[in-house]
């Protein structure tokens, strides 16, 4: 009964607000076609949008239990674009999927605004799910084949009670425009589209809460190098157009640098290394980030080094399992640095240079050596 | 930069074309296609999705899904011999034992209710009867760089992470030393450092071994890395080819300069990344002239009416462009 009461009053409040969402829409619109060409990723300053505190998602229960993500904390400015890089297994995708409570943290907390996500219940739950939207790696997986994609967009409409029938018609196509679709499009099938169209319609589908904050879990690394620019120039429009604060999932650096202004680099479920891109990427300090450097197929990079005859530094093996016990430094089993007291103790996070911090024993020594 | 070395020619492809659909209506999605292997070299094929470069790797061995897929005309000869004429009989001893493949999602090419060592030690068994079964499988996981290989060849595929299933393909791939390897993007599914130790481990191989690999990837890097020598594919024709580090180092063809482009720079971007506007056209409904003209930013007039013609630039470096040297 309440439910329906709810749902009764968020349409009314959303009626009020239909004529809004629709110019803000059609504005931002306008404003794409006379966008210039600008590197946008400056960080706001203020309060942060998001604090995460001390945050760990754990699985599984007794002897079985992992600690996916350990004990992570770090803050996400408005309108920042901050990338999250690791390999597969690392515990990125269950940080990002517990920024939008689709995972319960174990411990810590997610600080939205300041309120805890925690404490937020019903309607407020529903009220946090426009505030922050995730589009997905796996175009093809993340939409329904049966629904035509105007009405999937139109489904997150009708959930969150945007606008009235005739309104949503006129707001999906806008959404459809604003990612650089045919409107016209509306009633095709997910199959008719190519791999990045429908990573577009996945975007458009976030987009149309008008969120302030998206996670981005690997949106571009099933798609076609071509196609993975116009994502990426897309997403790169849309934070600066819509002041759009966006955490970015990937595990190629190099794709992470062309969008975001700050680095998390993570293994093991903890961040190892995190600074702006600039000084990450001019003289990286945690030995793990230098082998991500070095493993990404640059071809600049690749023909200097056919020049020169040297070889890449590869890391050897896979991520450990996290259900494995260890001592000291996780990624003391692959490090090319690793010395004795990285076995006997765990090196903790500290700042080592302005705003660049690293957990590594020897961050200032490895600082000087080129990746 | 490398001493011409005499090597043996193993597989030349000679102006393939191919069609798919009905033979009423057939419609060309490979298109006078020619490359060469040599033994211990690497050749590249470059492309978007749907540029064809995966069907001429499949016609090597006469792998096509046939129908609706079809060689129109055209001539692959492996070590002299015509693939295109052979019995099934022959067939049957060429894939596998002289070419084999390794595709791009080892997690849906393993079998999930086997073993993997089952799944590589069949290839033993069909191929090389006589031989014992077990420590070969033992000696092909240890040459891929399985640890433990005496356990682990009793693990199911889920049981592995996605690099050691992918070595697990390249193991079955070599179970019988063939002297062509075709690799079709073989790193596309990885992680960036597993990425990095697969193309490791194929170039230690194939020092060891002798093989030609063909590696079809979209990934240019990829190419700077390992290639001798880079084919330039788009919408079913070679657009641009030559050494590998002469096509990257001076690209030609307009579409060659706009994949290098399109790829973000680990030293950063200044500014905005390109890309290429427009998507690849359906085969069925290619444009007039130049295929690559609707999305190119050097056309002219000339472009929409007239088809380029492949041109030779030196040696061995070739471009289809009409204004290739403007």
């Amino acid at each position: 009964m309440s439910r329906v009461y709810n749902r009764y009053k968020q349409r009314n409040v959303a009626n009020e607000t239909t004529a809004d969402i629709d110019r803000k829409h059609r504005e931002a619109i306008s404003a794409g076609d006379a966008a210039e060409l600008t590197d946008a990723a400056a960080p706001v300053r203020g309060m942060p949008l998001v604090e995460v505190d001390s945050l760990s998602v754990a699985f599984g229960r007794g002897k079985s239990r992992v600690r996916a993500v350990d004990e992570v904390s770090f803050n996400v400015g408005h309108g920042e674009a901050i990338g999250l890089v690791g390999e597969s297994g690392c515990g990125k995708s269950s940080l990002a999927r517990a920024l939008v409570r689709l995972e319960k943290p174990a411990a810590g907390a997610i600080r939205f605004e300041g309120r805890d996500l925690s404490t937020l219940k019903g309607e407020e739950s529903q009220q946090y799910h426009t505030q922050s939207q995730m589009i997905f790696q796996d175009p093809y997986g993340s939409l329904n084949p049966r629904l035509q994609v105007g009405r999937a967009i139109r489904e997150v409409l009708t959930v969150h009670g945007r606008g009235s029938r005739i309104q949503r018609a006129s707001i999906v196509s806008g959404l459809l425009q604003s990612v650089g679709l045919d409107p016209g499009h509306a009633n095709r099938y997910p199959h008719e589209f190519s791999g990045g169209q429908r990573q577009r319609v996945g975007i458009a589908r976030a987009l149309a809460v008008q969120p302030r904050l998206l996670i981005a879990d690997e949106p571009v690394s099933a798609l076609d190098v071509s196609v993975q620019v116009q994502i990426l120039n897309l997403l790169k429009d849309l934070q600066r157009d819509h002041k759009l604060t966006i955490l970015f999932v990937a595990h190629d650096l190099a794709v992470v640098r062309y969008l975001c202004s700050r680095i998390l680099v993570m293994y093991l479920g903890r961040i190892v290394e995190t600074a702006g891109s600039g000084p990450l990427y001019s003289r990286p300090m945690h030995p793990y980030t230098k082998a991500l450097m070095s493993a990404v197929p640059d071809v600049s990079k690749s023909l200097e080094k056919r020049k020169t005859g040297k070889g890449r530094m590869i890391v050897e093996g896979d991520v450990p399992s996290l259900s494995t016990t260890f001592k000291g430094c996780p990624f003391q089993s692959r490090c090319h640095f690793s010395q004795e007291r990285c076995s006997e103790e765990a090196p903790p996070l500290r700042e080592v240079r302005a705003g660049h911090y690293a957990a590594c024993h020897f961050a200032e020594d490895l600082m000087s050596i080129p990746a | 930069m490398t001493v011409e070395v005499q090597t043996e020619t193993l597989v030349e492809v000679r102006n393939l074309c191919i069609t798919l659909g009905k033979r009423t209506q057939p419609v060309k999605v490979v298109d006078g296609v020619s490359l060469t292997l040599r033994a211990g070299e690497t050749v590249a094929l470059v492309g978007e999705s749907g540029c064809g470069k995966s069907l001429t790797a499949l016609a090597m061995a006469r792998l096509l899904p046939s129908p609706p897929a079809r060689c129109e005309s055209g001539e692959i000869f492996f070590q002299g011999r015509n693939v295109l004429e052979m019995t099934e009989k022959e067939l049957q001893s060429l894939r596998g034992d002289e070419i084999s493949y390794v595709f791009q999602e080892p997690a849906s090419s393993l079998n999930p209710v086997f073993t993997v060592g089952n799944q590589v030690g069949e290839a033993v068994r069909l191929h090389r009867q006589g031989t014992n079964v077990d420590s070969e499988v033992i000696s092909l996981l240890r040459l891929v760089g399985i640890p433990d290989p005496e356990t682990r060849r009793k693990a199911y595929p889920h049981q592995l992470s996605g690099g050691m299933q992918q070595r697990v393909m390249i193991a079955m791939a070599l179970a019988c030393k063939p002297r062509v390897l075709i690799a079709d993007e073989p790193t596309t599914a990885l992680d960036v450092t597993i990425q990095a130790q697969i193309l490791e481990l194929l170039l230690r191989l194939q020092e060891e071994l002798g093989m030609a690999i063909l590696l079809i990837t979209h990934n240019l890097g990829l190419v700077a890395d390992v290639a001798h020598e880079v084919h330039v594919m788009y919408a079913g024709r070679i657009v641009e080819s030559g050494p590998a580090v002469e096509v990257l180092t001076n690209p030609t063809h307009p579409y060659t300069t706009a994949l290098l482009n399109a790829v973000p720079r680990l030293e950063g971007t200044r500014g905005r990344l390109r890309g290429i506007p427009g998507t690849v056209p359906n085969p069925g409904f290619l444009p007039e002239g130049c295929r690559f003209h609707p999305r190119c930013e050097k056309r002219t007039e000339l472009c929409s009416t007239e088809e380029p013609e492949p041109e030779r630039l030196d040696q061995s470096h070739w471009v289809t462009c009409h204004h290739w040297n403007e």
